[in-house]
C-alpha cells in the first residue's frame, strides 16, 4: 500500500499483534510451566534417549519434541527455560535502561564536566571486550541468575547511555526547553517534563532491543557453561548440549535455538510496533 | 508602577570561543554585544533590527534573562536581574515572556497544544487553567478544539500563534518576539504581524521586535534599535529614523528594502 506521498505505508499493527503474540505466549508458558510441562525437565531415562519429534518416524507421543541424548523432554526444558530467558530479559533489561538511560539524560542535558565525566566513563567502558568481561565478571561473582543479570546490566549500560545522550543533546538545543526556561521551569524539571518525553520513543525501543539481547548474552553464558548451575534447563544450555549431538538429534539444538530467535525478533520488533503505534509524531 | 519597563546600562555579553581554544587553558571570549544602554518605557514597541551576528538575538536573550551577561546591568521594572538567580528570578519570570522564531522547535512535539498554553500557567501556579487558555486562544484567533492537537498538526502559521498564545497567557508586562516571523510566508506573516499589533493595542503591551527586515518593523514599532557588531549606532524614531537616518549602516538597510515597483518597464 501507497499514502498519498507514494512512500510505502507500514503496517504497525502487524508488527505489533505478531510480536505482542508470540512474547504474550512465552510468558504464559514461562508462568504456567509446572502445569503444562508434559515432564519433569530433569528427569533422565535413558531408555528414551534421542526420541525424535513427533513428525518423524520411531517418536513417542508423550515426548511431543524428543528427548535429547539422556532421555529428557526437550519441550519440558524449553518451557522451563523460558522462565529464564524472561527473567533475565525483564529484569537485566529493565536496569540496564533504568542506570543507562538517567546517566545519558544527565550527561546529556546538564553538559559541562558531568557530561565530561560521564563521556569519558562510557569511552573507558566501551574498550573492554564485551564477552571476555562477561566471562570475567561470572567468574568473580560465581554463577547463578543474579551473576548473569549484573553482567549484562554492568556491560550494556553503555548502549543506553551513549543514544540517550546523543539524543538529549540534541533536544536541549531545542528552543522549547529554552521557552520551559522563560516559564520559569527548573532544569530537573524541564529535563524529566520536556526532554524526556522526547527521548522516551528511543529508550522504549532500546528498552526492548535490550531485552533481547539480554537473552542471548543469557544463551551465550549457558553455552560456556557460565549461567546458571547446570541443574536448572536454560535454552543456551540446551543449545550447547545440542551442538554434541548435531547428526544424531537435531532436534535438541534446533527447538530451543528457534525459540530463541523467535524471542529476540519479537522483542526488536515490538519495540518498532510500539513506537510506531504510541508516538504521536510518527502517528 | 513604573514608567520604565526595562533599564539596561553598559550590557556586555561574550561567549567563549571554541574553536580557537588552546589544548590547555581557557577559551579566548568573543564579545556579543559590546556596552548597550538603552530604556524601554511602558507601552512602547521596540524595532529591534540589525544584521546576522550583530547580536539581537542575543540582546533578547539576555533581556529574558536565558543567558547571564558579563557586565552592566539589566533592570527589570527597577529590579536588578542582570545577576538574579533561578530561584529569585521565577516569581518574575511571568511578567516577561518570550516569542521564538521557529514554532516548530519551540513547541514540543509530544504535547497537545493546550498542554503547551498550560504548562506556564502551572508553574506559576495560577488557577482556572482551563478558562485561560481558551481565552489566550480566542485572542490569537484559534478554535478552541485546537488544544486536543499536536504542533506537527498545524500549519507554520497556526504553529506560530500557538507561540504567541503560550506568551500573552500569563497576562505578562513584556513580550520579547525573536524574528517571529522570518520562517513563515508572507501571507501568514501579515496574519500573524496584525494580530500582534491588534494584541499590543488591546492589552496594553510592551513588546520588543527583533527583525533583520526594517519594513515589517516599520508597520509594528514606534521606535527602532539598530544594532551593528554588538553596538547600537542608532536609537531613534520610527518615523525619523526612514525619514533621517543617522548612522552609514542604517542607510545600507533601508537600501535593503525591496521596492513593490523596481522598473515600470519590467516585461
Amino acid at each position: 500500500m501507497r499514502d498519498a506521498r507514494g512512500n510505502i505505508r507500514r503496517l504497525p499493527g502487524i508488527r505489533l499483534w505478531l510480536s505482542g503474540g508470540w512474547l504474550t505466549f512465552l510468558v504464559l508458558a514461562a508462568i504456567f510451566a509446572p502445569l503444562i510441562s508434559p515432564h519433569d525437565p530433569l528427569a533422565q531415562d535413558l531408555f528414551a534417549g534421542r526420541l525424535p519429534p513427533f513428525f518423524e518416524q520411531g517418536a513417542d507421543p508423550a515426548y511431543l519434541l524428543g528427548t535429547d541424548s539422556l532421555g529428557r523432554d526437550v519441550l519440558s526444558r524449553m518451557l522451563y527455560g523460558a522462565r529464564l530467558a524472561l527473567i533475565v530479559a525483564l529484569v537485566a533489561g529493565t536496569l540496564t535502561c533504568l542506570i543507562g538511560a538517567s546517566l545519558g539524560l544527565i550527561a546529556g542535558y546538564y553538559r559541562g564536566w558531568v557530561d565530561l565525566v560521564i563521556s569519558r566513563f562510557i569511552d573507558i567502558w566501551m574498550a573492554f571486550p564485551p564477552v571476555l568481561f562477561a566471562i570475567l565478571l561470572i567468574a568473580v561473582l560465581g554463577t547463578g541468575l543474579m551473576s548473569v543479570i549484573i553482567a549484562i546490566v554492568v556491560i550494556d549500560w553503555t548502549r543506553f547511555a551513549r543514544v540517550v545522550r546523543a539524543e538529549a543533546m540534541g533536544q536541549g538545543a531545542m528552543d522549547y526547553v529554552a521557552s520551559a526556561q522563560v516559564a520559569g521551569r527548573t532544569r530537573f524539571g524541564t529535563a524529566l517534563t520536556e526532554i524526556l518525553p522526547n527521548v522516551l520513543p528511543t529508550i522504549v525501543a532500546l528498552l526492548t532491543l535490550e531485552m533481547g539481547i539480554a537473552v542471548i548474552v543469557e544463551a551465550i553464558l549457558s553455552f560456556v557453561n557460565l549461567s546458571i548451575s547446570t541443574d536448572q534447563p536454560t535454552w543456551g544450555g540446551m543449545i550447547a548440549e545440542g551442538r554434541t549431538s548435531i547428526y544424531q538429534a537435531w532436534w535438541v539444538l534446533v527447538f530451543p535455538l528457534f525459540a530463541l530467535f523467535l524471542t529476540v525478533l519479537s522483542f526488536s520488533q515490538l519495540g518498532e510496533g510500539l513506537k510506531d503505534h504510541f508516538d504521536p509524531v510518527l502517528r | 508602577m513604573s514608567e520604565t519597563i526595562y533599564e539596561l546600562k553598559d550590557l556586555r555579553v561574550s561567549f567563549p570561543d571554541m574553536s580557537r581554544k588552546p589544548l590547555l587553558g581557557a577559551a579566548p571570549r568573543i564579545d556579543v554585544l559590546k556596552g548597550l544602554t538603552f530604556d524601554i518605557p511602558r507601552g512602547e514597541v521596540l524595532g529591534i533590527v540589525g544584521g546576522s551576528g550583530s547580536g539581537k538575538s542575543t540582546l533578547g536573550r539576555a533581556l529574558t534573562r536565558l543567558i547571564e551577561p558579563d557586565s552592566g546591568a539589566i533592570l527589570f521594572e527597577g529590579t536588578d536581574i542582570t545577576h538574579l538567580h533561578e530561584d529569585r528570578l521565577r516569581p518574575l519570570r511571568r511578567r516577561f515572556q518570550m516569542i521564538f522564531q521557529d514554532p516548530m522547535s519551540s513547541l514540543n512535539p509530544r504535547r497537545r497544544v493546550g498542554g503547551i498554553i498550560a504548562g506556564p500557567l502551572r508553574l506559576q501556579g495560577l488557577d482556572n487553567i482551563k478558562c485561560r487558555v481558551d481565552e489566550a486562544l480566542d485572542m490569537v484567533g484559534l478554535p478552541r478544539h485546537f488544544a486536543t492537537r499536536y504542533p506537527h498538526e498545524l500549519s507554520g502559521g497556526q504553529r506560530q500563534r500557538v507561540g504567541i498564545a503560550r506568551a500573552i497567557a500569563l497576562k505578562p508586562d513584556f513580550i520579547l518576539a525573536d524574528e517571529i516571523v522570518s520562517g513563515l510566508d508572507v501571507s501568514s506573516q501579515a496574519q500573524v504581524l496584525n494580530l500582534l499589533e491588534s494584541l499590543v493595542k488591546d492589552l496594553g503591551l510592551t513588546l520588543a521586535f527583533i527583525s533583520h527586515d526594517l519594513s515589517v518593523i516599520r508597520r509594528l514599532c514606534t521606535r527602532i534599535l539598530v544594532l551593528y557588531k554588538g553596538e547600537i549606532v542608532e536609537n531613534s524614531e520610527t518615523a525619523e529614523l526612514f525619514a533621517n537616518p543617522k548612522a552609514e549602516y542604517t542607510r545600507t538597510l533601508l537600501d535593503a528594502i525591496p521596492l513593490p515597483d523596481p522598473e515600470q518597464a519590467w516585461f
